[in-house]
Parts: structure tokens; sequence; C-alpha cells
């Protein structure tokens, strides 16, 4: 018994560890662009490195037809667009100061950070 | 959705009017280009989409990152041309295109979604029947285990036609580190599974009592997940039917003049100060001008004002809006993004998806919620493995993927974006435009309400109300002489005298040696005799008898009108009284107000007793009087302090510090004129019943994300307890994993439907 509860322990770390305190690789945004894609409940690359104090655009391409991944929301930047399925968006955000910004959907399931530097 | 009519070019003998198919005209199209990052490959995007045959011109805008391109080429053989130059290119596409595309994507995932329910359903349906009669689910001989192994191989193919999304998302998001519903419906569904393959397979690994197998849990559960995602999408589609009508209420083509020619042109090309054709019946393409011709106009869907507008030459037109009687030309004053109608468009959908700060919390527990599921369902199975009753192991896995299923936290979500959607969409339907989910629910806890006067509760414009010829003359007589004296004058109040003589068709007079005596009046002679027109103080001055006029002239004052004097050839032939008019539903929508228990307060730059006059005619007992624009502020301020909410009304350009000081703004644009950026709520009609009407919508939406919270918050939150077996101790009761799925199938579903309620919201002052 003493062995299932420990393994059970060991499960709830490793949830721990890997949701929550895991740190993602970070994409950097540079000059030939990027193309975020969102398929099957992600976005890919999330997690996005871009410049400090200069206009940029996003683009993202959305090949999941699931409603849910419709709505793309910057709440720091108020900031709410519509992907249309199988059609790349660009999204022009003006020069932000250094911080992180998340994206996501309606219901948050969908997460990804700008990363400002 | 509305299907145009595209207006095929013909002759219209009874306006003799002759147009011919744009057969040779070049369509225009747009593309976004990204990878664009200097100037110089400006020069190499346009040169490589000219080299495309039937292109006549590429243009491209560096600092917008587009291009325009004009010619017979299709747009797949642009984007082709400008990847080979090595940038990325997309189509620019007006609303109502993407609308449509929208709706056939939905409509596409809508069949998908109902062909993979039907296919798990057929396998759980009769595989829970069989477990409900029988009541013998479980694995004992060579036998049972053969067909149990056909039943299991079905239920794994049912999870590869029909829950194959929910596993390559789960496993796409958990590589990302990260969780979603896909992974706990695949998490639930994917250990009913495989603990029923254990049993099948290699029974001596599970107790005797626990050798119970649980593929109906399985297929139901992704039979009813996709069933309640195939319903959301349809309600969902409902939510926004009112961005969708004014999506439709763009014309897709405008009539413009060119070379002499009226020609029928995608309303995408049309150019500024282009003259635009517009025939009775037919929707106003672009925003513009009059310039010749004379007709109604259908506002209501922008402004929710039913009569419809008269026009003439230098009256506005708005695009969307519909011409009812008369054929005009316009000329084309703004165009695309620019007009009222996609300003609107963009502000009501941007609105839509804002939150308000009720719906945080939601969203703080949403970010944190699947691993914190994932743990208490782990917590859950350790429970009873440590001090549950035989058969522990079955009952740990069966809490298990109740607590995985049962927690999906889309209806937590969604709960406060769908009602915002709909509310919002409501209140533009009635011509309220809400900026954010932020105005939406300061406006439902308004207490007080401030409202400017002029223009406000008033029309702004003054008018002659009273005309009283004290001598020999008549009234349309010292009308003509008072409005032909006063067209050369720019005071505002000359204005309502010209206009009152004009709508009488009183001919102008000649009018020479025109005079204006500062802070007084004015003087000239018109048709020969010397007229006089202003103050006590002026007729005094010039020696004019007034006699018993001064009594008649301090009763009009009393009524909240400007008396004026008027003399011709040294004698006094009148007086005209000019006042701003109360507007027609100022009074009822006051009332409305106050009924709701909202303290109205009125503000004025005008005199006391003006202030007076107009506030006791509207009822209000709360009035400053002579307050300057600077200090509405300090009155705002003031009526926060004493504890109020309040809401500020202005006409959005010179109470702009007081609508930005109030807790929410109300900006009143007249028809169309409308400073939609200017504040929190616009209202497009000029009409008061539009403040009761926001705070009433606003008050239904905060009422009805409060139910949706409260439901969401029971499915999702306080589900969870019983689905880890609280109640058995006690009741020796268990959730079933399959009623956890249809729980959480229908806890979306709900939460969007009780959010299509609001739809049935009606404003009352219709």
């Amino acid at each position: 018994m003493i062995g299932v509860n420990l393994v059970g322990l060991a499960l709830i770390a490793l949830i721990v560890w890997w949701f929550w305190l895991y740190r993602p690789p970070q994409t950097t945004l540079d000059e030939s662009g990027l193309v975020i894609r969102v398929e099957n409940g992600i976005y890919q690359p999330s997690h996005i490195k871009v410049p400090a104090n200069q206009p940029f655009s996003l683009q993202f391409l959305r090949t999941d037809a699931s409603p849910c991944s419709e709505m793309l929301l910057i709440p720091d930047l108020q900031l709410s667009e519509a992907l249309p399925l199988n059609k790349s968006k660009s999204i022009k955000l003006p020069a932000l100061a250094k911080g992180t910004y998340v994206f996501h959907c309606q219901m948050q399931m969908y997460r990804g950070q700008l990363v400002v530097e | 959705m509305a299907h145009e009519h595209h207006h095929t070019a013909h002759t219209d003998a009874s306006l003799g009017v002759h147009t011919e198919k744009p057969v040779s005209t070049s369509t225009g199209q747009e593309l976004l280009i990204e990878g664009a990052s200097c100037a110089s490959c400006v020069n190499k995007i346009e040169t490589a989409l000219k080299q495309v045959p039937g292109v006549t011109s590429a243009e491209m805008n560096f600092a917008q990152r587009t291009v325009s391109i004009h010619g017979n080429a299709t747009k797949e053989s642009l984007i082709a041309a400008v990847q080979k130059a090595g940038y990325q290119a997309s189509a620019a596409e007006p609303d109502v295109d993407l609308l449509e595309e929208k709706e056939k994507a939905d409509w596409a995932y809508y069949k998908r979604l109902m062909r993979e329910m039907t296919i798990a359903l057929a396998l759980g349906v009769p595989l829970m029947l069989y477990g409900v009669v029988t009541g013998e689910m479980s694995v004992h001989t060579t036998a049972e285990r053969l067909v149990w192994l056909a039943v299991g191989v079905a239920t794994l193919a049912v999870m590869y036609f029909s829950g194959r999304h929910f596993f390559v998302g789960a496993w796409q998001s958990f590589k990302n580190h990260s969780a979603n519903m896909d992974t706990l419906i695949a998490l639930g569904t994917g250990t009913a599974w495989l603990y029923s393959m254990v049993v099948v397979l290699m029974p001596q690994l599970v107790p005797e009592m626990a050798r119970h197998v649980y593929f109906e849990a399985t297929a139901m559960i992704i039979g009813l997940i996709d069933l309640g995602l195939a319903l959301e999408l349809k309600a969902r589609g409902r939510t926004s039917e009112a961005i969708k009508r004014l999506i439709g209420l763009q014309a897709k083509t405008a009539r413009v003049l060119r070379d002499g020619k009226e020609i029928d042109i995608p309303v995408e090309l049309v150019q500024l100060n282009d003259i635009v054709r517009l025939r009775p019946g037919e929707k106003i393409p672009v925003d513009g001008e009059i310039t010749e011709g004379y007709t109604a106009v259908d506002e209501s869907m922008l402004t929710g004002e039913p009569m419809p507008v008269e026009k003439a030459a230098g009256d506005e037109v708005v695009a969307g809006t519909l011409n009812k009687t008369g054929s005009i030309l316009f000329k084309a004053t703004r165009i695309g993004k620019d007009t009222a109608l996609a300003r609107i468009i963009g502000m009501v959908k941007q609105a839509q998806n804002s939150k308000p700060p009720i719906g945080r919390l939601a969203d703080v527990i949403s970010g944190y919620f699947v691993p914190v599921v994932m743990i208490i369902a782990v917590l859950s199975a350790l429970a009873w493995l440590n001090f549950g009753p035989e058969p522990a192991l079955a009952f740990a896995m069966v809490s298990a993927t109740t607590v995985l299923i049962i927690a999906c936290p889309c209806a937590l979500g969604l709960a406060t974006p769908m009602s915002v959607m709909v509310g919002v969409g409501k209140a533009a339907e009635a011509g309220v435009l809400i900026r954010n989910g932020e105005a939406l629910q300061t406006a439902s806890k308004i207490t007080a309400m401030v409202l400017d006067k002029t223009g406000t509760i008033t029309l702004g414009a003054p008018k002659v109300t009273d005309i009283v010829a004290t001598g020999t003359l008549d009234e349309s007589r010292v009308l003509q002489l008072a409005g032909s004296l006063e067209s050369g004058s720019e005071h505002p109040l000359a204005l309502a005298i010209v206009e009152s003589a004009a709508e009488k068709k009183l001919p102008m007079l000649k009018t020479e040696k025109f005079n204006a005596i500062a802070g007084h009046g004015v003087e000239a002679l018109v048709d020969g005799a010397q007229v006089l027109f202003g103050n006590e103080k002026l007729m005094r001055d010039r020696n004019i008898e007034l006699g018993n006029a001064v009594q008649q002239a301090q009763l009009l004052a009393e009524e909240a009108k400007t008396p004026m004097y008027f003399a011709v050839d040294g004698q006094l032939a009148g007086i005209l009284a000019v006042a701003d008019p109360i507007k027609e539903d100022s009074i009822a929508a006051i009332r409305r107000l106050q009924h709701n228990g909202i303290r109205v307060v009125m503000l004025t730059g005008d005199n006391r007793a003006t202030a007076k006059a107009v506030a006791a005619k509207v009822g209000i007992t709360d009035f400053f009087a002579e307050v300057l624009p600077e200090h509405k502020t300090h009155k705002v301020q003031e009526l926060q302090m004493q504890g109020e909410i309040v809401g500020m009304t202005g006409d959005g350009i010179n109470d702009a510090p007081a609508l930005a000081q109030a807790n929410v703004g109300f900006a009143i644009g007249t028809g169309t004129d409308v400073a939609i950026e200017s504040a929190d709520i616009t209202l497009m009609r000029g009409s008061l019943h539009g403040l009761a009407d926001a705070i009433a919508v606003s008050k239904a939406t905060l009422r009805n994300i409060r139910q949706n919270l409260f439901g969401a918050f029971i499915y999702n939150v306080a589900g969870i307890p019983f689905a880890a077996g609280v109640l058995y101790p006690f009741f020796g009761l268990l959730l079933s994993p399959v009623i956890a799925g249809a729980a959480m199938a229908f806890s979306s579903l709900t939460v969007v439907t009780n959010a299509n309620r609001l739809r049935l919201f009606k404003a009352q002052s219709h």
C-alpha cells in the first residue's frame, strides 16, 4: 500500500512540475516573421519572445475547427480577434513595454505568452 | 444571413437613368503581406504581382502591409506570385464573406460531431442497457473474456473514429506542458478503457471482486460530449445574430458615376469623393453627403428610431441605412473601415469579446483548473485504495474517472462571454453601443444619472415658440421682416428665426445697411423700413415705447423662453420668443429612470430661470444652473463623494472631462453623427429612453452572467466531491462516469442556452 501511495504522490509531483514549474523554450520573433499555428488544442509555438518598444505583428493560422479556438484574446491589450479557419490572419500589435503578456482563447484552454524584452 | 440583391444594370425609364454593365471594369483585390520588413520589398512585391497575367496595377501600402491589385487575375495566382517572391500573402476579405465562410466551417464541424456522436452512442447505448438490465458486466469465464475482448476492440474503434480529436489534442497539449478539456476527457475515457482491458486480458492482476468492465462508460462519454459540443456549436451561432444582422446591413455593390456613366462596382472599390447614385429601396453603400435630390431614409437599423428621416442636398447619409422614397446623388465622404457602420461593427465586436470584471474570477479559476482536477483525481483514487471497501481498485478507478470527466471547465469559461455577446448585441439592436464589459457591468449599478440640459434633455436647436404682434403688422409680416433681417446674422438665435420664416415659406426681403449692436441686437433697412430687433435695453436706448409688452416678455421668460423686441420705423411691432424645445420623450424617459430608483440630476450652463423652468417641466428636482463646463466634472465628483455610482450624459464633445469622471459616460449621438469612440456607452438615437434601455440591458445581462456562473460552478466545482465519492460513506452512493459525462456535456449547453434567453429581452420604450 505504501508503494501505491508513493506512486500516487510522485504522480502529483509530476503534474505540478510538468504543468506549472516547467519553463518551456521560447521562440524569438525575428525579421522573417513567424506563424503561430492553432491546432489540436494548442498554440504552436506558444511562448514567443518579441523586442520591446517597437510595433510588430503576429501571424496566426488556425486549422483547428473547434469553435473554442476561434477567438484570440490578449486581455492586457484589450484585444480580441476572430481567427478564420485554414487562413492566416495577421494581427498588428503596438510597441509594448517589457513584460509578459498572455494570450488565450475564450475559455483559456489554449494558452500562450508574449515575452517582451 | 442577408442575401444581397446584386443590382444588375438596366435602363430605368422612370428615372431616365441609363446605366451599363461594368464589363470592362477591372475588379480590385486586396492582399495582406507578411514578411516585408524593408521598403525595398515593396518594389519586389509590386513587380512580382504585375507579372501575373491579367494584372493591370499593383500598389503596396508599406505601412499597412497591404497591396491593392487591379485586374482579372485570380486570388490564388496572386498569392502564389507573392510567395514565389519570398513573402507570405493572404486575402483581405470583407466581413460578409468571412461570416459566410465561418458558417460553412461551423456547419461542416457540426455534421462531423453528429456523425461521431452517432457511432459512439450506437455502441454505448446497447452496452449500457445490457448492463442495467442484466446487472452483469464482470468477467469470470473464458467465454466472457472473449466476448468482452471483442467489445473492447469495438470501443477502441469508437475511440479512434469518434474520440480521436480528444486524444490528439490531449497529447499535443501535454507535449506543450499545458492541459485542457481534451486532457481530462482523454484521461477519463482512456483510464476506463485501459482498466477494462486489463480485466479482460490479465484478470489475475485484478482482485476477483473488481473484475468489472467499463467499456460502455468510454463509448457513452465520448458520444455525449460530442453531442454536447455539436449542440453548443448550434447555440453559439445564435448568440452572434446581432452582429450578423449589422454585417448584413453592408451593401455589396454601389452605383457610381465614372466618366459620366453610372456603373455598378463592388462597394470596396468606391473611392472618396465618388458620386454615388441611389434609387428608392436601395441600401446606402458608403457614408456621404447628398448633392442632388430629396428622399426619406430609414435609419432604424442603426438608431432604433422608427420614423424615416427626410434628407435633402447637404444632408448626410449613412452606410447600411435604407433609402425609401427618392432618387438621390451623393458624394462619398467615408468609405471602407471609416464608415459609421464599420466603426459600429468594430466596436460591437470588440465589446462582445471583452469581459466584465465579474468574469475575471472564473478566468483565474479556469486557468489553473485542469491540473488541479488531475491532482484531485489522483487523491481521490488514493483515498479509495487506502480507506475504501472492496473492490477498492474498481472504486478508485471509477471515482478518478468520474472526477476527470465531470470537472471539464468549459461551462465556467463560457459563462461570461456568452452572456456579454448576446447582451451587447441586444443593446446594439436598440441603438445603444456599449464600449466594453466593464461599462456593461458598471451601468447595471448606476444610482445617479447626471443629464446635461442643452442637446440632451432639449433638442439643442432653438426654435421660435411665440410671436406676439403688438402693433398694426400681423404675425407673419413680423416674422418675415425679422427673418429677412436676421438672415445676415450668425447668432444661434438668429438661425431659429430664419428657419421659422423659411418653414412658413415667407420670401426673404431685400436687406440693406445691416448693423449688429454687440450684446444688444441688430438693425437694418428691410424692404425700405427701418427695423430694430433686440433686448429691452436696445429699445429704451432708441426711445421705443414698450408699454405692457414688458409684462408679456416677463411671462415668456418664466416659461424658459428668450423674448426679443421687434420695432419697425420707431414703433414696437411685436415680441418674438425663442426657446430650445424639450425632446418629445424626455419627460417619459426621465420618469422611467426615476421609476427605476435612479436619482436624476440636471446640469446646465444656462441661467437659473431657464434651468428651473426646464427642470420643472421634465420633473427633475435636483438641478444646477450656470455651471461652467469645467465645473461639470466637479459636480460629478461631488455626487460620487456622496456614494453615488454616477452616469453622466452629454453630447460627447464639450462634456468629455465630465464623461470621463463619471463611472459611466453616455454620449448622445443624434442619429448618425456618432462620436462612438468618446464614451463608455453611446446612444445612437437622441432619445433619453436609450439611458433606461442601456441600464435595463446591462442589468439583464449581469443577472444572466450570475446565473451562468452559479450554474457552472455547481456543475464543475460542487460536482467534484460527489464524483470523488463523499456521499458513499453516508448513503452508499457513487456517481457513475456516464452520468458525469452527460452532466459535463450539457453544462456548456445549459450556459449557452441560458445566454440565448437574453435574446428575448425587449427594451421597454418601444
